[in-house]
């Protein structure tokens, strides 16, 4: 892990030469209009880069999940630019979007979303078969993978007869198993308890980062906070603080706001 | 994604099965209530159906349908004979005659008379007896449902089962005696009457008395002979109305169809079929999308496009209407199949099966889009929500 120093800039600095994969400038989103107006993301400014894992903290409400979903094309900004791995999504057409997105992006959820009338192994095969793998292979691929998780005697079990902790497993599978350069992770643990999702968060890290991917993790569980390569502090619909440890966020208890 | 779709619609069994009974439940009944109607229809034109020699029917053009009977003049019956075209005209006289039972009782039948010398227009199915033997003396045939039910006689006591009547017992028509030799099949008809059959001659000695008995003229052309355009000839030369068998029969349906009330009393069965099966299905389908409303938007999130979601909606659609769509119409078979010796009035025909499915694919299409929008206007986002 890298240990940055307080307050990093939420971009790279001029000369940078290490490789963004995300890069957002001025992003704002609404919600609502008129009156009624809800100004989620406020002009947020915010790089991320390749082999890093960057945590989002904050407040519920600060606007955190609208700006994953900006960064992962299923939202639409209404100003600013973001763009992945040098895509932007806005310049994309629907289909194009869509192709990119199952590319690309592997995503992690809080509630697993895992199809409950599949077996595990097809919940994991879906971003294969999305990406025109066979469905032989794209199972053996699939199980595969979940043996790298821990999970390989279990394959063609319903996702509702696993624990929470394995679901999430099985999630993070289906989130790697097309070799994606971005995963977004949307309160992996918050389902879990602090023993099992530590060992989500080991294995997210061990196996989500060693093929030089980013991850984005949208949390509120300061005592994952520690796995992160930097941690990025939301308020208000923007980003006011960038820093490389939970220390420098919260003072040296950890203690979250 | 397709297999994907299917797993999803049959391993939620409660909702497949709610599904597949709406689309069950609509199929059967627009068949089974179709096939009747259908089957009533086709009484009525089943003499005209049993009567299948003659090329051409010829009538008086105030005729609406088979039982409407309006009396021609003999001399029709040469002046059609007379006419270029025509190999053969044969009189048929047709009418309601009334018997009297041993019990003393009355029971009203309709007495067909045929040609005497070639009996043309005769029941197709002999059960007892031949065509051949209506001339003998006094003789007639009747059909068999007619021999069995309304002319049987009463048994030996009042508690004893009525006696089929049978070769060889007599009859009093209209205060002629008449023996019975032969018992005959035919198609059911609209009419509950018992068929009794006879020469044309000896009908007219049976019929009440009237100026004009000659109910219709049965026409075979020469071969090779326009059958269209001999009916036009038959009726320019004698202004009467002529038609082929089927145009008769259209013709019967037809009255039927305008006159009676038939139709609508089917109509809305056949209507509170389709609006009910359309509001389960409808309803159930729209149920089973919400609650896989998640998945969609992670199906979607992940990349699938919303033209293969709707790809997957519909085929759910289309196979749940394809389960339901053979339950209803196998059960209407069955249903048909073993009412088939009683009374029912039951008809199955390829194009009623055609149109059944035709309203299965609009229910279902129906209930589709409802969901459809429903995962279109579906932000993946949502996903993110927990």
């Amino acid at each position: 892990m890298t240990t940055l120093a307080p307050a990093v800039s939420a971009i790279a600095p001029e000369g940078n030469t290490r490789p963004i994969a995300v890069r957002c400038r001025q992003v704002t989103k609404n919600y609502g209009s008129g009156n009624s107006t809800v100004r989620a993301l406020r002009g947020v400014d915010l790089d991320v880069f390749e082999g890093e894992m960057l945590m989002m903290v904050g407040p519920s409400g600060c606007g955190k999940t609208t700006l994953i979903s900006v960064v992962a094309g299923v939202l639409d900004r209404d100003a600013g630019e973001c763009s992945v791995f040098g895509k932007d999504f806005s310049a994309l057409s629907g289909s194009e979007r869509t192709r990119f997105r199952g590319q690309t992006i592997g995503f992690v959820f809080q509630s697993f979303n895992l199809i409950p009338t599949l077996t595990i192994a097809e919940n994991v095969s879906v971003p294969l078969l999305l990406n025109g793998v066979g469905r032989s292979a794209a199972l053996k691929k699939a199980k595969d993978m979940l043996a790298v998780v821990g999970l390989g005697d279990r394959v063609n079990e319903a996702p509702n007869r696993l624990s929470g902790g394995q679901q999430q497993r099985v999630a993070i599978s289906r989130a790697l198993v097309h070799d994606p350069k971005l995963i977004v992770c949307d309160e992996p643990t918050s389902a879990l308890d602090h023993e099992t999702g530590g060992r989500v968060m080991e294995l997210l890290r061990s196996v989500a980062m060693s093929g030089n991917r980013s991850l984005i993790v949208v949390t509120h569980d300061n005592r994952i906070f520690n796995f992160a390569d930097r941690i990025a502090h939301m308020d208000d619909g923007i980003v006011d603080k960038v820093v490389g440890s939970a220390k420098d966020l919260y003072g040296p208890n950890m203690a979250a706001k | 994604m397709f297999l994907i779709a299917l797993k999803m619609l049959f391993n939620d069994k409660a909702k497949f099965f709610g599904i597949v009974m709406g689309v069950t439940l609509a199929s059967l009944v627009i068949t089974q209530q179709g096939s009747i109607f259908t089957g009533i229809m086709t009484r009525t034109f089943g003499t005209i159906t049993d009567m299948s020699y003659p090329d051409i029917w010829v009538m008086d053009r105030k005729v609406q349908f088979i039982d409407d009977i309006k009396p021609l003049a003999d001399t029709a019956l040469f002046e059609v004979r007379g006419i270029e075209g025509v190999a053969s005209a044969v009189p048929l006289y047709k009418g309601m005659i009334r018997a009297r039972m041993d019990n003393g009782t009355f029971q009203n039948c309709n007495l067909y008379g045929l040609d005497d010398a070639s009996l043309i227009g005769g029941p197709g199915v002999m059960v007892e007896g031949r065509l051949e033997d209506l001339r003998r003396a006094e003789s007639v045939i009747v059909d068999l449902e007619g021999a069995t039910s309304r002319l049987a006689k009463p048994g030996p006591t009042p508690d004893a089962s009525r006696v089929p009547l049978k070769v060889g017992d007599t009859l009093e028509l209209n205060d002629h005696r008449a023996v019975v030799v032969g018992i005959s099949k035919g198609s059911r008809t609209f009419q509950s009457q018992p068929n009794i059959y006879t020469t044309y001659s000896r009908a007219v000695t049976f019929a009440p008395r009237e100026r004009k008995l000659l109910s219709f003229i049965f026409v075979k052309a020469k071969p090779g002979e326009d059958i269209y355009e001999l009916c036009e000839r038959i009726t320019k030369r004698t202004g009467l109305a002529a038609y082929t068998g089927d145009q008769f029969k259209m013709l019967t349906v037809n009255y039927f169809l305008k006159y009676t009330g038939i139709p609508i009393n089917f109509g809305i069965a056949v209507s509170l079929g389709f609006l009910v099966g359309t509001l389960i299905t409808g309803f159930m389908f729209y149920s089973f999308t919400i609650d896989n409303l998640k998945y969609l938007g992670t199906l979607k999130a992940m990349g699938v496009g919303d033209g293969k979601l709707m790809a997957m909606i519909m085929l759910q659609a289309l196979t749940v209407g394809f389960i339901g769509f053979g339950l209803g119409v196998g059960i209407a078979s069955f249903f048909g199949t073993s009412m088939k010796e009683t009374q029912l009035a039951f008809r199955l025909t390829w194009q009623l099966v055609f149109a059944a499915g035709g309203a299965v694919v609009i229910i279902c299409m129906l209930a589709a889009m409802l969901s459809v929008r429903k995962v279109i206007a579906l932000e993946p986002a949502i996903v993110f929500k927990g």
